[in-house]
């Protein structure tokens, strides 16, 4: 598989920076040597101890040119209907198999930019060359991939004091009748008192075994504000890795997302950089698993100025056979005084074939600082759930209803009643319950 | 409508009820007395469906049929009610879609269709109204930071959200100020007018005087030791325990 990935940058990289300054090809160049240096992560990096790639590297994933036209797959808008949240007014951005589908998006270029890399490469090579793969020189091995040889996903560049006016829903499909590895890029660019919403979601719509390997680069200059809801929620032959890395500016605020019920393997790291005093960032995680599914995230908050909060809050709920990671790193520097640091990991072990491994990993060097963690495994309160049958409430529905509460504070913040109704209804679905019960 | 028959329960190795016998009929009021852990919510439980207790023979019949084998959920569905001598906390589920979910689940088991939003929310106030509850008690999470006397009301309020045809009342008075009491014994009284019996369990005879009970058995070492009537209250809380104890000797 390496062989085969270094091979097609090698093959394409003309095609892939036909449009790019010699410093964007370099980096991507040197991302492709420094993968084919180190491989990809086995269980002895640290980073991957409880969490094996194979089976996400071992199917025969057809890899041709990464920037081609499509070629004879189609898609129409009664095949993505129900993958949208229908009632919201919003942007949309919609690739399949990592290229991007006008016909099914609708993008703009009115007083901002919501559109898409592959057209970003030619149409805006400088803000590019100042932004592309300046957070990701140091990540790991796929991210370096990814550098390599991304083409599409979401580019989003929002000038100082403008407030995008509607969300955007991301949402990026595989298909096909083999398996399928794709990259996405998504680049985001928030000016000064900017505010951005975005709502992504992946999704195979084949019958093989799909791999999607995601980079995230988001620049907050001060003031920004930016909200991610990241909806993993995929079949079960699907597989996700991702790095996002937010770098935040001074009295900016990032809220993150991260509702994994869906997929066969996931690995999500997500990084915030905290540049400027008083930046916020919100992040917030509920994992369903069930079944063969992994669920990895890794998660860190580097403080690198004062007066900053970060507040973490991820949940978990693995029913049987499922295996969840939680590592959460809280980074803060000497300069760093004043810090407010949260995290919170909270989860529920529904079966003894299921398995979380939790660590949360504080570095501290600073000496003013407020930093609070808690790592909880528990079971479902089996008083409670008495409490609840006692009272004519089925146990299905009883069990439903508790994790349901369990999960809610993991879905604070989000605010558009009708995203907020679709993701109940998937983890209700989930949960095995037809919900109209609500809480 | 209920009736006990020589049940004997374990928790594990531990046996806790050893050859209990009761029979309720429609209407009635009996009061369970007893020392702390001589079994009555253990009793309670079993008569619920908690699974964690076995019962090792004897058996708990319900309009002449037994219930052992139902789920608790079931037991509801017939029209039993546990008010818990200590209601569970239960965070992030408010106290008005529990209700609401309860008695749904609790009708659709009959075949009744479920309440309409407004009905429902009239059948609310009126319960609330009842038990000079404020309607913020509603969005609450279910007995999360309640006090204890508030946890108590909040038993009273589902029960006369659910009408059921029993309800076995574990200590609800306990924790009550003297208003509480006798707010929580309108709500019985209500029910009681409509023919629902109850099995109250107290400490108490301060209760009794307000749910005058038809007739006290005392409990003991998991067995009912004695059977009497309002007068037995008023012994009991004069004289203790003891001299039954000795009589059992
Ligand atoms: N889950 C359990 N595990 C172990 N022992 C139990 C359990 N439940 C009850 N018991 C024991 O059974 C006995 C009866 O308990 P129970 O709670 O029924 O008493 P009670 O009469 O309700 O007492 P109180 O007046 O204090 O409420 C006690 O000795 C108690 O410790
Ligand atoms: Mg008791």
């Amino acid at each position: 598989m390496n062989d085969r990935l270094s091979a097609q940058y090698w093959l394409h990289e003309k095609e892939l920076t036909a449009y790019s300054s010699d410093a964007v090809r370099d980096r991507r160049r040197r991302a492709m040597e420094l993968f084919e240096a180190k491989g990809f992560p086995s269980q002895r990096d640290e980073d991957w101890k409880y969490s094996s790639l194979k089976p996400v590297l071992s199917p025969h994933y057809a890899l041709n040119s990464p920037c081609a036209a499509l070629e004879d797959e189609h898609l129409e808008y009664a095949d993505i209907k129900r993958f949208l949240v229908n009632e919201l007014d919003a942007y949309r951005v919609v690739f399949l198999n990592g290229r991007y589908t006008s016909w099914l998006s609708d993008t703009t270029h009115q007083g901002f930019d919501v559109c898409t890399l592959s057209s970003a490469w030619k149409k805006y090579p400088e803000t590019i060359e100042r932004y592309f793969a300046q957070l990701t020189e140091d990540l790991g091995p796929l991210a370096q991939l990814n550098t390599a040889l991304a083409w599409d996903g979401i580019y989003v560049v929002v000038p100082d004091n403008v407030v995008v006016d509607r969300p955007i829903q991301l949402l990026s499909f595989t298909s096909g009748s083999e398996p399928r590895a794709i990259q996405v890029r998504n680049l985001v660019v928030l000016g000064v008192n900017s505010q951005v919403e975005i709502i992504e979601r992946h999704q195979s719509l084949s019958d093989q075994p799909t791999w999607t390997n995601s980079v995230d680069e988001a620049y907050l200059a001060e003031g920004a504000q930016l909200r991610w809801v990241k909806l993993q929620h995929d079949g079960p032959l699907a597989s996700m890795t991702q790095h996002t890395r937010i770098q935040q500016d001074r009295s900016s605020r990032s809220q993150v997302h991260t509702i994994s019920t869906g997929g066969r393997f996931i690995r999500n790291n997500l990084d915030i950089v905290l540049n400027g005093p008083g930046a916020e960032a919100r992040m917030l995680g509920l994992t369903l698993g069930k079944g063969k599914q992994l669920v990895d995230h890794h998660t860190l908050v580097d403080h690198r100025a004062p007066n900053c909060i970060s507040h973490e809050n991820y949940k978990g709920i693995y029913d049987e056979g499922s295996k969840g990671v939680f590592n959460g790193r809280i980074y803060v520097h000497r300069e760093a005084q004043k810090t407010d640091a949260y995290q919170q990991n909270a989860n529920l072990v529904l079966h003894k074939t299921a398995e979380v491994n939790a660590k949360p990993q504080l570095e501290i060097f600073a000496d003013d600082v407020r930093c609070s963690h808690g790592c909880t495994v528990g079971q479902l309160d089996e008083d409670a759930l008495f409490y609840l049958r006692a009272r004519g409430i089925r146990e299905p529905e009883a069990r439903a209803m508790l994790m349901l509460a369990f999960a809610e504070d993991a879905l604070a913040g989000i605010d558009h009643p009708s995203l907020n109704a679709k993701l109940h209804k998937l983890i209700a679905g989930k949960l095995g319950v037809d919900l109209t019960l609500d809480l | 409508m209920l009736e006990i028959r020589e049940l004997y329960a374990s928790i594990g190795e531990k046996e806790i009820l050893r050859g209990v016998n009761l029979t309720v009929k429609p209407g009635e009021v009996h009061a369970i007395m007893g020392p702390n852990g001589s079994g009555k919510s253990t009793l309670s439980s079993v008569i619920a469906g908690r699974e964690e207790y076995q019962v090792t023979s004897g058996d708990v019949l319900w309009d002449g049929k037994s219930i052992l084998e139902l789920a608790p959920e079931e037991r509801a569905h017939l029209g039993l009610f546990l008010g818990f001598q200590y209601p569970v906390e239960i965070p992030g589920v408010s106290v008005s879609n529990f209700v609401k979910t309860a008695l749904n689940a609790v009708r659709a088991a009959r075949g009744e269709e479920a309440l309409d939003a407004s009905s429902m929310l009239k059948k609310m106030r009126e319960a609330l109204q009842l038990l000079e509850m404020d309607k913020g008690f509603l969005s609450r999470s279910l007995n999360e930071g309640f006090s204890g006397g508030e946890k108590k009301r909040n038993e009273i309020f589902q029960m006369a959200m659910l009408e059921p045809r029993l309800a076995i009342l574990d200590e609800t008075d306990s924790g009550l100020d003297i208003d509480a009491l006798r707010i929580v014994a309108q709500g019985v009284n209500g029910l009681r007018s409509a023919k629902a019996s109850f099995v109250v369990i107290t400490h108490y005879q301060r209760l009794l005087d307000y749910i005058i009970p038809d007739v006290v058995h005392v409990l003991l070492n998991g067995r009912i030791v004695k059977v009497g009537d309002k007068s037995l209250a008023y012994a009991l809380e004069e004289r203790g325990y003891d001299w039954i104890k000795k009589e059992v000797e």
